[in-house]
């Protein structure tokens, strides 16, 4: 086993098992905590992946925004603490079967695919992932109107935010 | 490897050397050299971070004409020392109803938060990470310290530290925004995102004078970021207290105490990275050592510019903060991004040919200016109209 | 796996070490004698009265959305700020039109009043 295997084998039993705290933790704001160790993980995956902008991206807006809005929105909407109540409702055997089925599904499919023992080609000290990223996004044969898209969704979703914001200071 | 050009590769090569000799394999070796190299330099730092509790208190003395620490040894230099033993052996104490795990976990995060953003720091040319997105990890090592500030607040079970942390957070989120677009400008001047390259760039004329403005907006942000007077919500003293260490005491206070001098200290150096030239200075081409000096030389005026804001600047209201962040950096920021941009292109025919440099730079440096006054100008007669309502208003009090 | 990465996170193994060590040996150094009336919660010198849980105003939630809509931008705009020096003046013009529509958001925001703190 290489070094990069071994470390991808703990982080990623720690997105496992942080995830399955998310769910199963009693307190919300610790909910919130493991959350931000789950994409903490995630981050670390993809900087193993060679797509360093990806990882930080992913710690500048997840947990520098996604997680942050979060905690602010348990802050403001609930005023207990910790849960009550049982954590599982009747139907829980039905999801348990059809996780099992779906998880089953995919190792068979799985088995036959080839991508699983592909090694990436080793990208030259050169290759400058940022600038073809960069150029893909704002050159105009590739994907200019995607990019200027974005911006548009943005705004959507800034109207949006104050469109629930608004209602919600009706409220108040 | 010659020893004067790259000292630290040289002895990086020396130690790795060693432990292949020892009959380790190349690649872990490298790996274990460089996790040495880290701890010194860590280790250094902490170091420094002693002393700038010193200068701190020698600074905030000047500022409010006293002396400051003077007993223990020489200009009371010792008197660091004397704190921290007293930090170490000071009682344990968990109050009512404290998350104990996240309690503690706070200040270790707050301070790593700080320690990571010397990976990036450009020291010197050849100390210092370049990595390629240098600046988007800088906002993403800051995201590590905010979440810290909630963690202390939230766990500490106290009214006050939560609501500290809270318009903290508030406050460095929102200042997040100008911070990060006046980033960009060093950015669309140098072509990357590597902080050691954009000090690289400045070989012929330092970023403040190509963008003045942006450096002011960093400067302004940055002190929000750091949350430091006049921006220090989380440690307004006659509002709430201390803010989210309010239930802090012993090593962990310490640690929080020691992570925002060495944050200010750090972000001194980004502002000397990004705006006048890091490492950048004369004979540094024949003596990269030399680099270290003027960076830390140039750190230190930043860190003392800081200084100079929190003990001179009176604490502004969170409703004000907001309003200056939301109602006028924000967008001023974004209209400084598309301009300077603009002009960057407009002028970069002068930047590529030999000889006209002078008109790219001085184009860039006037044009800075004149945004400036414009905004100015519009800020005077907006705050001359408020003046004039509010007056009014009083006047016809008077009247009833 | 790029080398860079491997040195980031050895600055974080460290820099997480050294904190804790300096808390831990803090913790094994100090004395440590609770009693109710210490570790009571210190709140302007009288008994707390509720819970910590307080209730926050909208306006958190609020400026924490806006503020993640224009964090995304900001990380959109980094690739575009990167190559403006070899693209010129057409991925200015884009850029303006991305910030362009983000600041009539802005203003949208701002009349609608949802930027006002109290």
């Amino acid at each position: 086993m290489t070094v990069a295997q071994i470390i991808f084998l703990i982080t990623a039993a720690v997105i496992l098992g942080s995830a399955a705290m998310v769910v199963t933790t009693r307190n919300l704001v610790h909910a919130a905590l493991w959350l931000i160790v789950t994409l903490f993980g995630a981050a670390v995956l993809f900087a193993m992946l060679n797509a360093g902008f990806i990882a930080v991206v992913q710690v500048v807006v997840y947990i520098g925004a996604i997680a942050i809005l979060f905690i602010f929105a348990v802050m403001l909407t609930r005023r207990e603490m910790n849960d009550t109540g049982p954590g599982l409702n009747k139907g829980w055997w039905l999801s348990a079967v059809t996780s099992a089925l779906t998880f089953g599904g995919l190792v068979w499919l799985l088995q036959g695919w080839d991508g699983l023992s592909k090694v990436a080609p080793a990208l030259g000290s050169e290759f400058d992932a940022i600038g073809a990223l960069a150029n893909a996004l704002v050159s105009p044969e590739a994907y200019v109107l995607p990019f200027e898209v974005a911006s548009v969704l943005l705004l959507a979703a800034l109207v949006g935010a104050v469109y629930i914001a608004f209602q919600r200071k009706g409220e108040e | 490897m010659d020893f004067w050009t790259d000292p630290v590769e040289a002895a990086g090569e020396w130690l790795s050397g060693i432990f292949v000799g020892w009959g380790m394999n190349a690649d872990a070796a490298h790996v274990l050299a460089a996790f040495v190299g880290i701890l010194v330099l860590i280790s250094v730092v902490m170091v420094l971070d002693i002393f700038l509790v010193w200068t701190e208190r020698k600074i905030v003395a000047r500022f409010q004409d006293r002396i400051g620490p003077n007993r223990l040894g020489p200009f009371g230099l010792v008197q660091p020392f004397a704190d921290i033993i007293k930090l170490i052996i000071k009682e344990n104490i968990y109050p009512v109803g404290v998350d104990k795990i996240v309690y503690n976990l706070a200040p270790i995060i707050m301070m790593t938060s700080v320690l990571l953003l010397w990976a990036v720091l450009p020291l010197t040319e050849f100390l210092g990470l370049d990595l390629n997105v240098g600046v988007l990890y800088l906002i993403g090592v800051g995201a590590l310290g905010t979440l810290s500030i909630i963690m202390a607040g939230w766990s500490s079970n106290n009214k006050y530290a939560l609501l500290g942390a809270f318009r903290q957070v508030a406050v460095m989120i929102s200042y997040e925004i100008p911070m990060v677009v006046a980033l960009l400008i060093p950015t669309i001047l140098s072509g990357s995102m590597g902080i050691n390259s954009i000090v690289a760039a400045q070989e012929s004329s330092w970023y403040i004078v190509l963008a003045p403005l942006a450096f002011l907006l960093f400067l302004i942000s940055a002190t929000a970021e750091l949350g430091r007077a006049p921006f220090d919500l989380t440690e307004a003293e006659s509002e709430l207290i201390a803010g989210h260490h309010i239930e802090y005491s012993g090593m962990k206070f310490g640690l929080f105490y020691a992570s925002e001098l060495l944050h200010t200290f750090t972000f001194g150096g980004f502002i000397a990275a990004f705006f006048f030239g890091g490492w950048q200075g004369p004979w540094v081409s024949e003596i990269p050592a030399l680099g270290l000096l003027y960076f830390l030389a140039k750190a230190t005026v930043g860190y003392w510019l800081f200084g100079w804001i929190k003990y001179t600047m009176p604490r502004i209201r969170i409703d004000k903060m907001m309003d200056l962040n939301w109602k006028f950096l924000v967008p001023f920021s974004f209209v400084l991004l598309m301009y300077v941009a603009l002009m960057n292109a407009l002028l970069a025919g002068f930047r590529a040919t030999e000889g006209a440099m002078w008109i790219y730079t001085w184009g860039m440096f006037l044009s800075n200016i004149l945004l400036g006054w414009i905004t100015l100008e519009i800020l005077r007669r907006r705050a001359h109209g408020e003046r004039v309502k509010v007056e009014g208003a009083v006047v016809e009090a008077g009247h009833h | 796996m790029q080398t860079e990465w491997i040195y980031i996170g050895l600055f974080l193994i460290v820099g997480i070490i050294i904190p804790a060590a300096a808390i831990i040996l803090a913790a094994v150094l100090s004395p440590y004698k609770p009693n109710p009336i210490k570790d009571s919660t210190y709140e302007c010198g009288i008994e707390t009265v509720g819970s910590n849980w307080v209730q926050f105003k909208a306006q958190y939630y609020i400026f924490a959305l806006v503020f993640l809509v224009f964090d995304v931008e900001t990380v959109f705009l980094f690739p575009w700020a990167m190559t403006l020096n070899q693209l010129g003046l057409f991925a200015v013009v884009e850029g303006i039109i991305f910030i362009g529509i983000l600041l009539a958001g802005l203003a949208y925001t701002w009349r609608k009043g949802m930027l006002e703190w109290a």
